[in-house]
């Protein structure tokens, strides 16, 4: 159903205050949650909703987050509209449930605010949590700010319910950089938030006492494979939900999403590969350097897993160098886990570009955009006809020598 | 929205009240995320073999109390309207415990090694 | 409730799960499921119990039944009631629902007491029951802070500088009934009467439940599997594993042994406890006594005895 776009509301909101609003317009039947810096906002709003009447959700204030997610995944199998929200140290007592949540196939949906992890304890952003469960079988979606947060998690509930995809999404915002940042947000009426993500449906509810059935049992060599195998292929039909879902979201809002984000790429010789808000950084940088002649541009991965590898090989395969943004260390030698998924996507690419890796930001460093200017000369000259190798193909871009 | 024809199937899968789960399906074919859509599906596993003895029962001795029924692990006592009416065997694993539990003065149960019996003679007594 | 008529009712655990011969906890999981009067959903932690029902294709449970992890029984189910909870309040269902946690007492004592905490904390109209077979066994009899004293479990072997576990098993159930809950009781499998009437008070209440009911692993235990009952009776007949029950704050005990049996009598009928009769062990043998002894004696006066 198509809603004037002028209906919206712009509010100055936080991330956070943006993905509780989202929230309470979702209305989901069960939130189950814990506090931890910069997520705890989101659970402290949504509260509030809960205890003024504004929203039919039974709120379940748990004892950890590992009790979070095994309350949110008992409560979508139960057959009711189920979220969480995290950060860093709560998404790693998560992570034994975020792989059962998604091998059970239940269609969970949690803002997860980027924050370093432990140790040592820091509470700024980066990506290390998120990262460490990319392969978890949960879908991600990064945002770049407040306005994308809301959007992407009002999808979310969409591409999570999908039968053809019946998978966990977590979607993503920078800690305190976006979370606590103020910025203007275009909030939907509530009306078409309710209709664009409609009743809830999950094809084997334990509350339907009538049809007993037994979910979560133990299957052994003989089938669990096909589980997994069937779990693969619904990521890759996410890919098909999640622009169905973008296009109908783009009909109702007036605002366009895709896996990623080209900017300034029609013409571009080289380019950088970044997550999250340091696009909003990297966007300026690129604005001065194209102002000065240069032929640059910026990728902004929206949508990590699935990995819209072939769509980016197709963009990417004709630059003449790249560098990719890891707001994360993989601490294998090879680089940030965004690297390693770029360089793999380019592989069977007839034409490859140079491509290097910048590990920034960890721990909430900060990434100006004297640095980003910096990487991108560097990667203009490993890109011309003189350069001679690579060099280091991993580097550490903002860390005291 | 279109839906893949997995989906599809899936959905079809789920709507039946009997769900026949073949050992040699393909992924493309179960319900997804390992659900066991149906209720009892264990029944159809007979861990009977398992026995090396097993519980021949006398209904004349029997008085019914039912702790064979109440304490046997495999639910193996048939019980119809409140009546003993035998041991079904499919299930039995002859651990024993339900002649242990018969009131010692009754001794309605006796276990006697399975090799005194033919295979044909299996599934039920009563 | 006679037996016969208790029988009439439809049973929601089959025969074909792959339990041991002479388990002890699918008695316990059928007392407690025939006391139930509603439609159940149960929950169930990792371990022997969900690893012998439910091996896919094949499920025991003629109920709604979810198992996620080992740690977490309590946590799957405060979700899945309070998403009950949810929708009935949105008219969206209007069944009574009865709501069931099972876990072994490694994943109720040890991994899973804090997500139980926290789920009785909360108040959950949620019946938790542990069938409590005093060890881990689905990993291979490891100790659990269930275990007896002097046990021998795979990692606390019978050796020659260490005579099995060392420490006394904590008291769980006087835990549970610390967090104030309407209901908390001990039971054992053996006294199917006694756990069928708990089991009917823990659904009746407004609330969280706790059942911690003995059930026998004749694997770990060592036991003969024709002696699954017994040996379980012999541990409420010697004061191990007394029966009782605390009612909104009020201790009560609901079964009294004539005469005590003594401690090294049901000991003897276990391998697990062995070594402890092969060598000089008199001293532990008392002093395990008398911590039974110390432990009823406590119980008595607060039941008020
Ligand atoms: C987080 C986690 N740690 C360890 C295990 C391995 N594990 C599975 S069952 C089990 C012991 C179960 O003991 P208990 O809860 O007493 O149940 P029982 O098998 O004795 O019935 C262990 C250690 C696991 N599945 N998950
Ligand atoms: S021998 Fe064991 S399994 Fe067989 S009927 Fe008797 S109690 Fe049941
Ligand atoms: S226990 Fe013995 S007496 Fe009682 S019903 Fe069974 S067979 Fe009959
Ligand atoms: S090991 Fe023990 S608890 Fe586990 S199935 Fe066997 S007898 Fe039962
Ligand atoms: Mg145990």
């Amino acid at each position: 159903m198509a809603v004037a776009v002028e209906t919206q509301k712009t509010a100055a909101l936080t991330g956070n205050e943006a993905a509780a609003q989202a929230m309470r317009q979702i209305n989901p039947d069960v939130v189950a949650a814990y506090p931890i810096t910069p997520q705890t906002e989101i659970v402290q709003l949504f509260s509030t909703f809960v205890s003024d009447g504004l929203v039919k959700t039974e709120f379940v204030a748990v004892e950890s987050e590992h009790s979070a997610m095994s309350a949110t995944v008992g409560a979508a199998a139960a057959g009711a509209r189920a979220m969480t929200a995290t950060s860093s140290q709560g998404l790693a007592l998560m992570w034994e449930m975020l792989y059962i949540a998604a091998g059970m196939r239940v269609p969970v949906v949690m803002p997860m605010v980027n924050r370093a992890l432990s140790s040592p304890i820091n509470i700024h952003c980066d990506h290390s949590d998120s990262m460490g469960a990319r392969d978890s079988g949960w879908l991600q979606i990064y945002s770049e700010n407040a306005q994308e947060m809301y959007d992407n998690l009002i999808q979310a509930v969409r591409i999570a319910e999908h039968p053809d995809v019946l998978l966990p999404v977590m979607v993503t915002m920078d800690g305190f950089i976006i979370s606590h940042g103020m910025e203007n947000v275009e909030l939907l009426p509530d009306r078409a938030v309710q209709d664009f993500v409609g009743e809830y449906h999950f094809p084997y509810p334990l509350l339907d006492v009538e049809h007993p059935k037994t979910l979560g049992p133990l299957a052994l060599q003989d089938f669990y494979f096909e589980f997994k195998r069937q779990q693969a292929e619904a990521v890759h039909r996410a890919k098909n939900v999640i622009l169905a879902v973008a296009e109908e979201y783009a009909r109702i809002s007036g605002r366009r999403y895709g896996f990623f984000e080209a900017y300034q790429m029609d013409d571009a010789e080289y380019a950088v590969v970044v997550l999250g808000s340091t696009a909003g950084t990297a966007k300026y940088v690129i604005d001065q350097l194209r102002q000065a002649g240069e032929k640059c541009g910026l990728v902004k991965i929206r949508v990590f897993r699935p990995f819209p590898g072939p769509e980016l090989s197709e963009l990417l395969s004709g630059l003449k160098a790249l560098g990719i943004l890891d707001r994360a260390d993989t601490f294998s030698t090879q680089g940030g886990p965004l690297y390693l998924e770029v360089k793999a996507a380019l592989y069977h690419a007839l034409k490859r570009p140079k491509c290097i890796n910048y590990i920034y930001g960890l721990g909430g460093r900060d990434i100006d955009p004297e640095l980003i200017r910096q990487a991108l000369m560097e990667i203009k000259d490993l890109g011309s006809e003189q350069a001679d190798g690579v060099g280091p193909i991993v580097r550490y871009l903002g860390v005291r020598e | 929205m279109t839906l893949s024809s997995q989906t599809k199937n899936l959905l079809k899968v789920h709507q039946q009240v009997n769900v026949n789960i073949e050992p040699n399906a393909g992924w493309r074919d179960l319900p997804i995320g390992g659900v066991i859509p149906q209720a009892g599906t264990a029944t159809q596993f007979a861990t009977g073999d398992w026995r090396t003895i097993r519980p021949v029962w006398s209904k004349e001795k029997c008085i019914n109390c039912h702790r064979c029924w109440l304490y046997c692990p495999d639910m193996s006592w048939i019980s119809e309207n409140g009546q003993i009416q035998g041991v079904d065997l499919t299930y039995c694993k002859g651990c024993g415990i339900c002649a242990n539990v018969c009131p010692a003065k009754v001794h309605a149960i006796e276990m006697h090694p399975e090799d005194n019996f033919k295979d044909d003679e299996v599934v039920k007594e009563g | 409730m006679a037996l016969p008529d208790l029988a009439k009712k439809p049973q929601r655990f089959t025969g074909g799960h792959r339990a041991c011969a002479g388990c002890g906890f699918p008695v316990t999981i059928k007392i407690i499921l025939q006391a139930a009067e509603n439609p159940v959903v149960v929950g169930c932690a990792t371990g022997c119990m969900e690893v012998t029902s439910t091996i896919y294709p094949y499920t025991a449970w003629r109920c709604s039944f979810i198992h996620t992890a080992f740690e977490n029984a309590a946590a799957t189910m405060s979700g899945v009631e309070a998403a009950y909870r949810s929708l009935k309040r949105q008219g969206k269902i209007d069944k009574d629902i009865d709501f069931i946690a099972f876990g072994g007492d490694g994943g109720t004592y040890d991994i899973g007491l804090q997500a139980l905490s926290g789920a009785m904390e909360r108040g959950h109209k949620l019946v938790y029951v542990c069938y409590n077979n005093q060890g881990y066994m689905n990993t291979g009899i490891q100790r659990s802070s269930a275990t007896p004293r002097g046990a021998n479990t795979t990692t606390t072997p019978a050796g020659t500088h260490l005579p099995g576990k060392p420490q006394y098993p904590k008291d769980l159930t006087a835990i549970m009934a610390a967090h104030g809950i309407p209901y908390a009781a001990q039971a054992s499998m053996s006294h199917w009467n006694d756990l069928y009437r708990k089991a009917q008070k823990a659904f009746a209440v407004d609330g969280p439940a706790f059942l911690n009911v003995l059930s026998t692993c004749r694997l770990g235990w060592a036991t003969a599997p024709e002696d699954t009952v017994d040996v379980a009776e012999g541990a409420v007949q010697c004061n191990v594993w007394p029966l009782f029950e605390v009612e909104n704050g009020k201790w009560k005990l609901t079964f009294k042994p004539k005469k005590p049996l003594p401690v090294a009598d049901w000991m003897k009928q276990q391998g697990r406890f062995k070594h402890l009769f092969q060598s000089d062990n008199t001293e532990l043998l008392e002093s395990i006594q008398r911590q039974v002894d110390e432990d009823w004696q406590r119980l008595l006066e607060l039941c008020g005895e």
